[in-house]
């Protein structure tokens, strides 16, 4: 199918390891290449060649549905070859270190590793040992920078814009990198953030990035144009963050009435996997009027498909 | 050994309250004869031959408190040769190495090997301290009595903590029976659990889990609690807080004890972690601006009493990891005192209170004889070029491990020659 592309993106950085590092450019860049992949991705034909002759590498040490699956599927119909790497099976079990596998795959000369990690700042790592582009697909509580950019650009499809809006993000926000990419990104893109977490789950000096903080959700929630809510670990419970799940949800979880504080034409968002019951009330989640999270998963591979094809090049 | 004789030099030796330019005589068995203005090139015998040091420094060889010798069990880190080696070359003539070995030094046979290695392969005096705990499981209490009779000066738990507040209670009993020096580790488990850096924006920002300082600070609190009851040698290893500096301030009117700071904390701050550098990943960790103009505020009041390097070596394979993956440390005895230099050359502390924590307080707290220049004793002493610039470089280090935490920091002050015995063993 003959969708055209933006030729001549420049990109600033060599690497997509976090939204921070990035420029206002850069982001309306990739948001913009992503609009076109998202027709794209509605046609028949859903494959380009745009990739072809490239190689991917999905290196993934921790296990992840709706990323992997992304990222794949957005390498595929750019026409690369994807090879997908589910290291938590693989040599790094036998104590090989990520920068020997960094240098092993390195050898087979790939234009694109994608990573996915459990320890914080392990994309810059491997950037810093590799020839070819790291796009960061979330590494331990530091940043998973294409889940902001999907976010960001599920908001402005319905929103039209960013700038200005209120944008609640409510959860573990301790231990959780799609709250920091988001915080980055909203707030580079204009929109006032509040965060609402229980003070064990809310990460110290965090207000000096610029963000409001709420242990009161529905404080929080006031006059919000959009509610992102995050996923509760269940280890969290184990570890004596909080009493339990019942309590967590009386209090954190989204519920309509939480929700009435919030804009009459909020929209909810969640990055998946969601618990339902525990962080969101199950009718809000499925609420075709409210919720976009169908939309954030769909749009996820148009972010991807944007992202591979800035940073090949 | 021939007599040896050095005029027109600055000697610092805090010990004596020597500050003044003078000469320096060694004796033919290695001890010091003569210190002082009174040695000049008029009282010396004109067919001697007489080195002219032109106004460098002469301080007592430094005693570093804290050093991880890697011997036994890890000699690829570092073994006594290029330990003493890298001291030598940092003008530290003394160490007091720590216990977290494999095996650990927890009994009497293993010092017996410890001191026979140390004899034989080291050019320095090696002190090794004993765990206070059985490999340092902070369960059962060690020999204290029977590892001293063995010459072992101090007892730590290296880089434990001992958590259990009743063992806490036994050891310093039995310490205050025997007269013995406890040297503690101070971080709660609980609340440094999963920790990597300081908590606060740079761990948030990397996301990092955080200790945070009250860890250091209940320890503390709890120890000098437990001391106005039970009276022993208690001694902080390392501070890196404001906060802690506070509480020592106001608790030192109370009780008598000691307190260090890793030369790390007095210069480095959380910052300096940038994009995850391994290598100053570090316990206790790095923490704010301010803790370290608190800590460098401490010495100048006398709050804090010795320096050390926390000289940890570790391979590179060990630091080339995650931050979560990496090991914990920073080699650091060639640079002590160099980097020291950095705070009397920007003016934040006196070059003597520099050389006190580095020299007399240290074998103060130790009770050694060493750190001073004082006649008839050995003749342990370094020579500085107090304005020699240089950069550190990791391939240049004499240590076995290059994970220094200052790679390509531009210094001021340098050792150019070090004496052991008398005897010169580094000569830049």
């Amino acid at each position: 199918m003959a969708i055209k592309t933006n030729k001549a993106i420049k990109i600033s950085q060599k690497h997509l390891l976090g939204i921070e590092g990035l420029s206002i450019n850069d982001v309306n860049l990739i948001l913009d290449e992503s609009q076109i992949f998202i027709k794209l991705n509605k046609s028949k034909n859903k494959k380009l060649n745009i990739l072809s002759g490239k190689t991917q590498i999905n290196l993934f040490f921790e296990p992840s549905t709706r990323t992997q699956s992304s990222f794949e599927l957005a390498g595929k119909r750019l026409g690369a070859d994807v090879m997908s790497m589910n290291m938590s099976n693989s040599a790094i079990k036998k104590g090989e270190t990520l920068i020997d596998t960094a240098m092993t795959l390195n050898a087979m000369h790939p234009d694109v590793i994608v990573i996915r990690h459990q320890d914080s700042g392990a994309s810059n790592l491997l950037s810093q040992k590799v020839n070819c582009a790291v796009l960061n697909a979330g590494d331990g509580s530091r940043e998973h920078p294409t889940q902001a950019l999907l976010d960001a650009l599920t908001i402005i499809n319905r929103k039209k814009k960013i700038e200005g809006l209120r944008i609640a993000i409510c959860g573990d926000i301790a231990h959780s990198r799609v709250a920091r990419s988001n915080i980055y990104l909203l707030n580079m893109l204009g929109a006032e953030v509040n965060i609402i977490a229980p003070s064990n789950l809310m990460p110290k000096e965090i207000e000096k990035f610029g963000v409001n903080t709420f242990t009161d959700m529905k404080k929080g929630l006031k006059d919000c144009d959009i509610v992102m809510m995050l996923r509760l670990q269940n280890e969290r419970m184990a570890s004596s963050f909080l009493s339990s799940n019942r309590e967590y949800y009386e209090y954190y979880g989204l519920t309509p009435d939480k929700l009435n504080h919030a804009k009459e034409d909020a929209l909810i968002m969640h990055p998946g996997p969601m618990n339902r019951g525990i962080e969101i009330d199950t009718k809000l989640a499925d609420d075709i009027n409210r919720s976009v999270i169908k939309e954030q998963v769909e749009f996820g591979v148009a972010v991807r498909m944007a992202c591979l094809k800035i940073f090949c090049e | 050994m021939k007599k040896q004789y050095f005029i027109n030099a600055n000697i610092m030796d805090p010990h004596n309250s020597l500050n003044e330019n003078g000469g320096l005589i060694i004796s033919e068995n290695g001890t010091i004869e003569a210190i002082g203005k009174k040695v000049n090139s008029n009282n010396i015998p004109a067919r001697e031959k007489i080195i002219d040091l032109k106004e460098k420094y002469i301080f007592p060889g430094l005693v570093d408190m804290r050093v991880f010798a890697g011997e036994p069990g890890y000699e690829y880190k570092e073994n006594f040769r290029t330990l003493s080696n890298a001291a030598l070359a940092g003008g530290v003539t003394s160490v007091v190495t720590m216990p977290n070995t494999d095996p650990v030094i927890d009994n009497v046979s293993i010092v017996d090997f410890l001191k026979r290695r140390g004899r034989d392969k080291s050019k320095i005096n090696v002190f090794p301290s004993a765990s206070l705990t059985k490999n340092i499981e902070g369960n059962n209490m060690t020999e204290f009595g029977l590892l001293q009779n063995k010459g072992i000066i101090a007892f730590t738990d290296g880089t434990k903590t001992i958590q259990n507040t009743q063992l806490m209670v036994r050891i310093m009993n039995s310490a205050k029976d025997l007269g013995t020096l406890i040297m503690q580790h101070a971080e709660d488990y609980d609340l440094a659990k999963n920790g990597m850096i300081n908590s606060g924006i740079v761990a948030t920002k990397l996301g990092l889990s955080g200790i945070p300082d009250v860890a250091e600070r209940i320890i503390i609190e709890r120890d000098l609690t437990l001391l106005e009851n039970i009276k022993c040698r208690y001694h902080i290893s390392q501070i890196s807080s404001g906060k802690s500096v506070e509480i020592i301030k106001e608790r030192k009117e109370k009780v008598k004890f000691t307190t260090g700071v890793s030369i790390n904390n007095l210069s480095l701050n959380e910052n300096d972690i940038g994009d995850f550098r391994t290598f100053l990943k570090l316990s206790p960790p790095l923490r704010k601006e301010e803790d370290r103009i608190a800590l460098v505020q401490g010495l100048k009041d006398e709050t804090i009493d010795v320096i050390v390097s926390d000289h940890k070596p570790e391979d590179e394979e060990q630091k080339r990891l995650t931050f979560a993956q990496a090991s914990t440390g920073a080699s650091g005895i060639e640079t002590l005192l160099s980097l020291s230099l950095e705070l009397y050359h920007n003016d934040s502390l006196k070059l003597e209170t520099i050389i006190k924590a580095l020299t007399s307080n240290p074998a103060k707290i130790l009770k050694i004889n060493k750190g001073n220049l004082s006649i008839d004793n050995d003749a342990d002493f370094c020579i500085v070029d107090l304005e020699k610039p240089w950069i550190v470089k990791k391939e240049k280090l004499i240590s076995k491990s290059k994970n220094t935490s200052i790679e390509n920091k531009k210094l001021q002050g340098k050792v150019t020659n070090t004496f052991v015995k008398g005897e010169e063993l580094f000569k830049l």
